[in-house]
């Protein structure tokens, strides 16, 4: 199977002959190279996929080359492909070549084409490299990898302060999860001895009850290597308490968005937790951690999604909403359902991305969903892709019959947390069930603002500028795609007082005056995304709307599929077809539940949002400011290190070392010649005095 | 009875005299001259005291040479003196600075 290195290598070479060659090879080479290389990466990967799926076959390991031998340590670099590889490959050169191609489009006015596209690449390169890792330090590797590329796409608008801010924001919580995978990666190889990932899956569950001395604490293996393998998890899939940053990565293109922070690097967590499942089988403890944190922010997530007016933070707390959903499927031990999960996931949440994009792309740059509106006849084919997505993420299915993707992998995993038996899993099952009501009314709340209604364009400031710049030059494009106009000055400014300006986006087309601006459009046209834009969605539509019917009985039932490749609990499987009808219901009622909710107060009477935020203030402040995590985060981390620093600084650097170091020889040096200036005077007497003094100082030497 | 230590006294008196007149003089250069005889006259004094208090004439051949040696030193120094003040016009001891660097 060198296929496999192919697939790896080819986005790579792709990334650097795009990267290096920049501008002296133009726009349109590095396109079609790092396209191409996905394209083909994406099509040698569905056979890959398919074998497996077709049945037994064994895991395959691909040398490539020798990389560490130093004393007890050595390992080699090499490809592991497998059942879980192989779904990850799928996903990941998929979603990878539809967004090349979508970018084609998005980016297309960008000055900076060949540098995105390589980023592109690279990133799918170290995606690649962590989901085919066979020892934890290459799978380090891709996931620092990931990290990187990630860094460098939110940050790609590098003109943009509040990108940047981002950008860092990202690296350095993900820093914090990734001191926690480091830490969970030493002490495995105190442990097991060898980085090897099958060696230390077999040995795993020997090692069960035994315990080892961590922070002077004597503590149970297991549970402390899975929990700091978990904090790295948490860090990069976005997880309650380092989920920060997965908002502001909204920062970056939406290309980026839709391939980065859905489909593929914050999925990694996941990955990891799957591709170590028996070692997180030998720790009960650790996994009810799991449960717990995916649980939590599975609620979480889904509470502040339902506040949110910027249409990419919604879907970005949506993401983390269903990140968490994955994880308490792994939790209670239904690795497979948290798979399918990733893997359903992976198409409508990219589908959902790169359909904002379309949308951001056709409205001028406005992200805000309180001047969207009635967009569903102006960009009808975005429409239909966006509401394929939102089908699946809601989990639209008539039981036995056929459902989209979501409605098969939700179901699986929140029957999983039912049937688990355990406390942890009844409150999971609960809280994700209210999350899924939620899921349904953010996602049908974000369909309804931005397709249905009136138009409220006329008050956003990106279409009044592409309006005026319509009139004014007959040229809507000057402007139209310039991707470094800041799209969030307004929308903050906005959010002071939110249910009043609720009100105020809804009124927008009373208080225009103008006449030909009566029907709250500002007379702009929104235009559908050109044809490379609307394939990739067309596609991903077709794989929210059939992955999950056609791919759920070899992913959640089927043993021989996964072929050990993750633990695999049958007891499970059983219990899950045991659970009462109204578990397997639950899914679909408060998806119709969340449905109505959302209809009656965004179709219906549109006053009822901004009464319930004006009657709930506080509650509604609360979750409308992500429940104050960035605010306490700046109060108890951010803040007292700039302090410190500051203290370093002013303190350390200035008042200690500076002061005694470089500036105090100077200053010593500077007085020293202020003295000796003046014993150079020129009177002789002085000089004689002088002599005399030293004739006297010596003899009393030589005599005394 | 006059001891050696009176001859000291007076020549130590002399020599503290002259070396004060070389350093609290600001006025004349022609004091400087004279303060360095009163120096070389005390040192005369040690010697020739010591010389007769231990009987031995070395002292005072010493003497008749420091003598000799002053008296050609107070030539040459009123001659460079004279000079002096005929290129720059003074002889005040605070004018003359010329060997700063």
């Amino acid at each position: 199977m060198s296929s496999i290195l192919i697939i790896v290598f080819l986005p790579l070479l792709a990334a650097l002959v795009a990267g290096l060659g920049n501008r002296a090879l133009g726009n349109v080479v590095t396109k079609s190279l790092t396209t191409g290389a996905l394209i083909v990466s994406c099509l040698l990967s569905w056979p890959i996929f398919l074998r497996y799926l077709g049945g037994d076959v064994a895991a395959q390991v691909v040398p490539v080359l020798k990389w560490v031998e130093s004393g007890a340590m050595t390992f080699d670099w090499s490809l592991r492909v497998d059942t879980l590889t192989a779904v990850m490959l799928v996903v990941i050169t998929t979603v990878s070549a539809l967004v090349h191609l979508y970018s084609w489009g998005y980016m297309a006015e960008d000055p900076d084409q060949p540098r995105f596209f390589a980023y592109l690449s690279l990133f799918t390169f170290a995606m690649l490299m962590l989901v085919t890792a066979d020892n934890l330090v290459q799978m380090f590797f891709g996931w620092e990898g990931v990290g990187l590329a990630s860094y460098l796409l939110i940050g790609f608008w590098f003109r943009k302060p509040s990108a940047n801010a981002a950008a860092i924001k990202a690296f350095v919580v993900n820093r914090v999860g990734d001191l926690g995978f480091m830490l969970g990666i030493f002490g495995t190889f105190l442990v097991f001895g060898t980085v090897s990932i099958p060696e230390i899956l077999a040995a795993a569950p020997g090692m069960q009850g035994s315990a080892i001395t961590f922070l002077g604490m004597r503590l149970d293996t297991m549970t402390i290597l899975c929990l700091l393998l978990f904090v790295g998890a948490m860090g990069k899939s976005a997880q309650l308490g380092l989920h920060t940053w997965l908002p502001d990565a909204m920062e970056g293109p939406t290309p980026v968005s839709a391939l980065i922070h859905a489909a593929t690097m914050v999925t990694a967590g996941v990955f990891m937790v799957c591709r170590l499942s028996p070692m997180f089988e030998a720790a009960p403890a650790a996994l009810t951690f799991v449960t717990f944190i995916g649980a939590a922010t599975c609620f979480f997530a889904a509470t502040v999604g339902t506040t949110q007016w910027d249409i990419k933070r919604v879907i970005a707390y949506s993401t983390c909403s269903q990140l968490g959903y994955m994880f308490f499927a792994a939790g209670v031990g239904a690795y497979g359902a948290a798979m399918f999960h990733l893997f359903t996931h992976a198409f409508f949440k990219a589908l959902l991305f790169l359909g904002a994009g379309s949308v951001i792309h056709a409205m001028h740059h406005e992200q805000d969903m309180r001047y969207y509106g009635a967009l569903r006849k102006q960009i009808p084919i975005t429409f239909w892709a966006m509401m394929a997505g939102t089908l699946a993420i809601t989990g639209v299915g008539l039981l036995g019959v056929f459902g989209f993707a979501g409605f098969y992998s939700k179901d699986a995993i929140l029957e999983a947390a039912f049937a688990s038996g355990s406390e942890m899993g009844r409150t999971a099952f609960w809280l994700g069930a209210f999350a899924a009501l939620l899921t349904s009314f953010y996602s049908w709340r974000l369909m309804f603002l931005t397709f249905w209604g009136k138009p409220r364009w006329a008050q956003s400031e990106h279409i009044q500028h592409a309006v005026h710049d319509a009139h004014g030059h007959h040229d809507a494009h000057v402007a139209s795609d310039d991707p470094h106009a800041n799209p969030h000055g307004h929308a903050v400014a906005h959010a002071d007082n939110p249910p009043a300006q609720e009100h105020a986006g809804r009124d927008v087309a009373h208080h225009v005056p103008a006449a030909d601006e009566d029907d709250g459009t500002a007379g702009y046209h929104p235009h559908e995304s050109p044809w490379v834009m609307l394939i990739p969605l067309i596609v991903l539509s077709l794989g929210a709307v059939f992955a999950g019917f056609l791919f759920h009985h070899a992913f959640i039932e089927e043993e021989a599929f996964w072929n050990g490749s993750i633990a695999f609990n049958e007891h499970l499987i059983h219990a899950m077809h045991e659970v009462p009808l109204w578990v397997k219901l639950t899914a679909s009622i408060v998806m119709l539940i969340g449905l109505a909710i959302a209809w009656l107060a965004y179709i219906r009477n549109t006053a009822i949002p901004a009464a319930t935020a004006a009657q709930l203030g506080p509650v509604y402040r609360f979750l409308f400011n992500k429940w104050y995590f960035d605010e306490l985060y700046s109060f108890l981390f951010v803040r007292p290190a700039f302090w410190l620093g500051r203290q370093l600084w002013q303190r350390g650097d200035v008042g200690l070392i500076d002061r005694f170091g470089p500036n105090g020889a100077a200053w010593v040096v500077a007085k020293g010649s202020v003295f000796a200036r003046k014993v150079q005077s020129g009177y002789l007497t002085s000089y004689a005095l002088i002599m005399l003094l030293g004739l006297v100082a010596a003899v009393s030497w030589v005599l005394v | 009875m006059i001891g050696i230590e009176h001859y000291v006294v007076v020549s130590s008196i002399l020599f503290v005299l002259g070396v004060l007149g070389i350093f609290l003089n600001r006025k004349n250069i022609i004091v400087i001259l004279m303060a360095i005889e009163l120096i070389l006259l005390a040192v005369n004094i040690n010697l020739v005291a010591f010389s007769a208090f231990l009987g031995d004439l070395t002292g005072q051949i010493f003497a008749m040479f420091v003598l000799t040696v002053a008296a050609g030193e107070a030539a040459i120094g009123l001659a460079i003196l004279v000079i002096y003040f005929r290129s720059r016009g003074t002889i005040a001891v605070d004018d003359v600075n010329r060997m700063k660097g």
